[in-house]
């Protein structure tokens, strides 16, 4: 699992794989968006119909309202709780923690219902949680190993400088 | 903590504004929305009460450009100052890259800096961080208002680790960008040393 304090790290193999199965949950699901945001409000991916939404704010939304209820929940004696469900008068949202820190959201409107969303999100909840499981040891790795220099030790103060102008 | 996305090339980090009450922590982010063009910035997101006073926090998402081929993203967050919002102000500290204390330099808001300084202190603790370890910047807010403490008597009290620290006038603009862009250079520099 992922602890608090680690970067988040993606590879292009396990974003494709990642893609791949949120496009398949969106289909079986019958649902209109599905993104998937880290614990700290940050989007990782996105697929459906998701054109005219700003899903930037969404994510960070997510990840507020996740902070929130798992505070709740401590304070009655709970670790978490791992589904919020809102229900709306056209659509709907489905949230959901994996493996500690991702979060899962489904956005689905009348064509579907929640039974139908709680059981695929059950289903797809495991297989991403392999691959982010995946995806943490080949960072542990990629990060370990000498001859891989991350991206960034090059960064001059220049650099950020420019950022500015 | 940061996310570097090898997929779309980007490295996303998270910056928390915090401080006392009314000390401007808001008016900074609203400062930075209004100056930065369209193309790069994203929508601003004020969760607050009916009186303006932030409730839970206020989101900016900032798009600042290109380095070494990555897009750097800074989510700016500010979190609610006053004291019994602290609850929600430890949420908002989880995987924070950066962090700017906005001090307000009015005499009477002495002892309210000091009790946020600590606050924050705590609050990092209980979420593992250190802060004498983390990318870290003061801004003295307020310098245009005639009853101010001295920059050096603030500085004394709440900086003795000497971080990057600066004069600010967040409702003018002054100092409001050179904050920003000092604590980004923390936290790129961190991210370059690997952590």
């Amino acid at each position: 699992m992922l602890g608090p304090q680690s970067s988040l790290v993606m590879y292009d193999e396990e974003y494709q794989r990642i893609l791949t199965l949120l496009e398949k949950l969106l289909r079986e699901a019958n649902s209109k968006v599905i993104f998937l945001v880290d614990k700290n409000g940050q989007l990782i991916a996105a697929t459906g119909e998701t054109e005219n939404l700003d899903t930037t704010s969404l994510a960070s939304l997510t990840a507020g309202n996740i902070a929130a209820t798992g505070g709740l929940a401590k304070l009655i004696g709970e670790k978490e709780f791992s589904i919020l469900f809102h229900e709306g008068e056209k659509d709907n949202i489905h949230i959901s923690i994996i493996g500690g820190r991702v979060i899962l959201v489904v956005i689905f409107g009348q064509r579907s219902s929640l039974g139908l969303v709680r059981l695929r999100v059950k289903k797809a909840s495991n297989e991403l949680a392999v691959i982010f499981e995946d995806l943490v040891n080949k960072s542990e790795q990629e990060g370990s190993s000498s001859d891989a220099p991350s991206p960034f030790a090059e960064i001059t103060d220049d650099d950020i400088d420019n950022l500015f102008n | 903590m940061s996310f570097i996305n090898y997929a779309s090339r980007e490295i996303n980090c998270k910056i928390v504004y915090y401080g006392p009450g009314l000390c401007g922590k808001t008016t900074n982010l609203q400062f930075i929305y209004n100056k930065t063009a369209e193309e790069s910035k994203g929508k601003m997101i004020s969760l607050a009460t009916e009186t303006e006073r932030t409730l839970f926090f206020d989101f900016l998402p900032l798009a600042l450009g290109e380095i070494r081929g990555f897009k750097t993203r800074f989510h700016l967050y500010t979190v609610p100052g006053q004291v019994f919002y602290d609850a929600s102000r430890k949420l908002i500290l989880k995987g924070v890259d950066g962090v700017v204390f906005v001090a307000d330099s009015q005499e009477e808001r002495f002892d309210a800096n000091i009790e946020s300084m600590e606050n924050l202190k705590d609050n990092l603790e209980e979420q593992g961080f250190d802060l004498e370890k983390i990318p870290f910047v003061i801004q003295y807010n307020k310098r245009d208002l005639p009853n101010v403490s001295s920059v050096e008597e603030l500085s004394n009290l709440l900086n003795p680790r000497k971080v990057p620290e600066l004069e600010g006038c967040a409702t003018t603009g002054e100092g409001i960008f050179e904050t920003l862009k000092a604590v980004a250079k923390l936290v790129l520099n961190n991210l370059k040393k690997g952590g």
